[in-house]
């Protein structure tokens, strides 16, 4: 199964409106919203669930009193500092080590496992889509990532989907790691910024790192049009496939105001054709047709 | 006194807001810039970095002479770092969460400990303005640990200004605890409301007082304002859209630069926040 996760290392590049300007444009996929810590592209496709389950994170350590003798053992071991002196458990701050659980010689501590978040699996005008919300203050944001991809995978098997699209997360870390691993491709948007740029290469090197394909496009590319060059002249020393370039358009905004993706917004405009354009060359991609058959011409509606 | 600003969603303005509230207070003050997987202050600060040091987390390193392979420390890691196979004893460093688990179970003494490199703190200044910044290494999934070194280094004297990574998850939470004060940075759009609201959730967590900024305040819907005034929440700042702005922003160009007459209204940001501050009974730290 094809995936393409659409990420951009730094935030508010007009990453979840491209991915949803792509399910509009996508004939039979899988939507898979792996931004789950700030999950934005629900607002634009209104799913309408159809399933929905616990994310059950790690455990957290919970003192009883009625057992505890004050000895200060879970005190001393605890490394994350989430043990007051008056032996009660700072859940924000326990990692869920359970050393304490192990040591205490009363064995005072319980470990109940938490209800993290949940995940759904819904219907949307463009298909279905997988989508969850993290708690909040929630650690295991990776589990929860790995867990909408999963599960976005055996419903596109299941469905015979041609591919899913992933909305994936800001950033380098645990939930942008466990949203690229095992991707066909990865299209990366950026903003023609000094920090549009910077990011870009944390996260191609990031790419490199686990072996995925990236491919670029430069979104707002009129605010900075020297920047523009540069990023793309990176992406090709790089070797990232340069996929094209979007205008600042305020109807991205609008559109997403009304709860809609930019193709169902207004009339047809440049800024449409040049998101269609960007569409094709994903889709006739080298990285998306590995054997040089282009055979996803039926996912252009 | 600590200000942390933060925004649920990305690309708000969290970094423009700290570094140009840095720049109009000037020399005294010390700006940090926790967002760690994608540090971006020191592009607008440029900061002369005066030196850096290299973070490390300890993960446990096995003596395979003392090792009776009684797997008694695979069965404490709740994070499945460890695995105890024939003769022996794989650590799979990524997955260690530092806890030390393994080196308080063993029975033979045969763990200790070594490190794993996070990544860099590097630190600086400019014109009186300290600087500190985190950068993690490309790969490495836990940011949290950085994070906290990257307060852990901060000057208590001063004032400090710290750069959150976007979000509402355990990052962002280790920016924010123990702040005086949030200024949360966010735009008039579903996306901007939706994420903002899951910020102030975990704000209202940690129970420290919080206020926004808008910025782009002209472009999207007036329901961010609702939501401010229904949840009590002070708009500190608006920020129109300017297309100026956003073009010296690419440039790497600070607003109180281009534009001296906001430099009176970043200054006057602060004084409303140490109002708040002052009135919720003094700032915990200096
Ligand atoms: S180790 Fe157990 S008995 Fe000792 S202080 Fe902690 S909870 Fe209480
Ligand atoms: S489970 Fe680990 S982090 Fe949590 S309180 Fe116990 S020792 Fe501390
Ligand atoms: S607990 Fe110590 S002795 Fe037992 S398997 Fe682990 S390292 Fe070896
Ligand atoms: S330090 Fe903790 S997390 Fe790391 S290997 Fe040991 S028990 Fe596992």
């Amino acid at each position: 199964m094809r995936e393409i996760v659409i990420i951009s290392g730094k935030g508010g590049t007009g990453k979840t409106s491209l991915t949803a300007a792509f399910a509009a444009l996508a004939k039979n996929s899988v939507l898979c919203d792996a931004d789950v810590d700030a999950a934005d592209l629900h607002l634009l496709m209104q799913p309408v669930i159809q399933q929905m389950a616990d994310f059950m994170g790690g455990s957290k350590a919970l003192i009883n009193p009625d057992l505890c003798t004050s000895c200060g053992t879970c005190i001393d071991l605890c490394r994350f500092g989430a043990i007051s002196e008056q032996f009660q458990v700072n859940a924000i701050r326990c990692e869920g080590c359970g050393v304490c659980v192990d040591f205490c010689p009363e064995a005072a501590i319980g470990f109940p496992v938490q209800r993290c978040g949940e995940w759904y699996i819904s219907d949307t005008r463009f298909g279905p889509m997988v989508h969850a919300r993290l708690g909040i203050a929630e650690e295991n944001s990776g589990k929860l990532v790995s867990l909408v991809r999963k599960e976005a995978r055996q419903l596109a098997e299941k469905r015979g989907a041609d591919m899913i699209i992933t909305d994936g997360p800001p950033g380098i870390g645990c939930p942008v790691i466990a949203s690229i691993g095992g991707a066909t491709a990865l299209v990366i948007v950026v903003e023609p910024t000094v920090s549009g740029i910077h990011d870009m290469e944390r996260v191609v090197d990031l790419a490199a790192h686990f072996k995925v394909p990236g491919m670029v496009c430069v979104n707002k590319f009129d605010l900075n049009v020297e920047m523009t060059e540069a990023i793309e002249k990176l992406a090709i020393r790089r070797n990232i496939a340069v996929l094209g370039r979007v205008v600042f358009d305020p109807a991205f905004t609008r559109s997403m105001v009304e709860g809609k993706t930019l193709f169902e917004y207004g009339e047809p405009t440049a800024t449409r054709q040049q998101v269609l354009d960007i569409w094709t060359q994903i889709i006739k991609s080298p990285s998306m047709n590995t054997l040089g058959i282009v055979d996803l011409k039926s996912t252009i509606q | 006194m600590i200000i942390s600003i933060a925004s649920g969603k990305g690309g708000t303005g969290k970094t423009t807001i700290s570094v140009n509230m840095a720049l109009a207070l000037g020399a005294g003050v010390e700006l940090l810039d926790c967002d760690v997987e994608e540090p971006n202050a020191h592009l607008f600060l440029k900061p002369k970095i005066e030196r850096s040091e290299k973070v490390e987390v300890p993960i446990p390193l096995v003596d395979l002479d003392k090792c009776t392979f009684c797997k008694k420390c695979s069965d404490i890691c709740r994070f499945n770092a460890l695995a105890v196979v024939g003769k022996q004893v794989l650590v799979f460093q990524e997955l260690c969460h530092s806890c030390g688990g393994c080196m308080a179970v063993c029975p033979e003494g045969a763990i200790t400990e070594t490190g794993r490199e996070l990544g860099f703190l590097n630190f600086g200044a400019r014109d009186g303005i300290g600087f500190i910044n985190g950068r993690l290494r490309v790969g490495e999934a836990m940011s949290p640990p950085l994070i906290k070194q990257v307060r852990a280094a901060a000057n208590p004297q001063r004032i400090t200004i710290i750069d959150a990574p976007p979000g509402t998850s355990c990052p962002v939470i280790a920016a924010m605890s123990g702040a005086d004060f949030i200024l949360m940075v966010t735009e008039p759009t579903p996306f901007g409301l939706h994420d903002l609201k899951l910020a102030v959730e975990a704000v209202r967590l940690l129970g420290i007082p919080c206020g926004l900024v808008i910025n782009r305040a002209d472009i999207g819907d007036r329901k961010v304002f609702d939501y401010a005034e229904k949840e009590n929440l002070p708009i500190l700042l608006t920020i129109p859209f300017d297309r100026r702005i956003a073009e010296a922003y690419s440039r790497g160009k600070n607003i109180v630069e281009e534009f001296p007459e906001w430099r009176q209204r970043f200054t006057e940001l602060f004084r409303k926040i140490e109002v708040i501050i002052t009135e919720r009974g003094g700032a915990a730290h200096a």
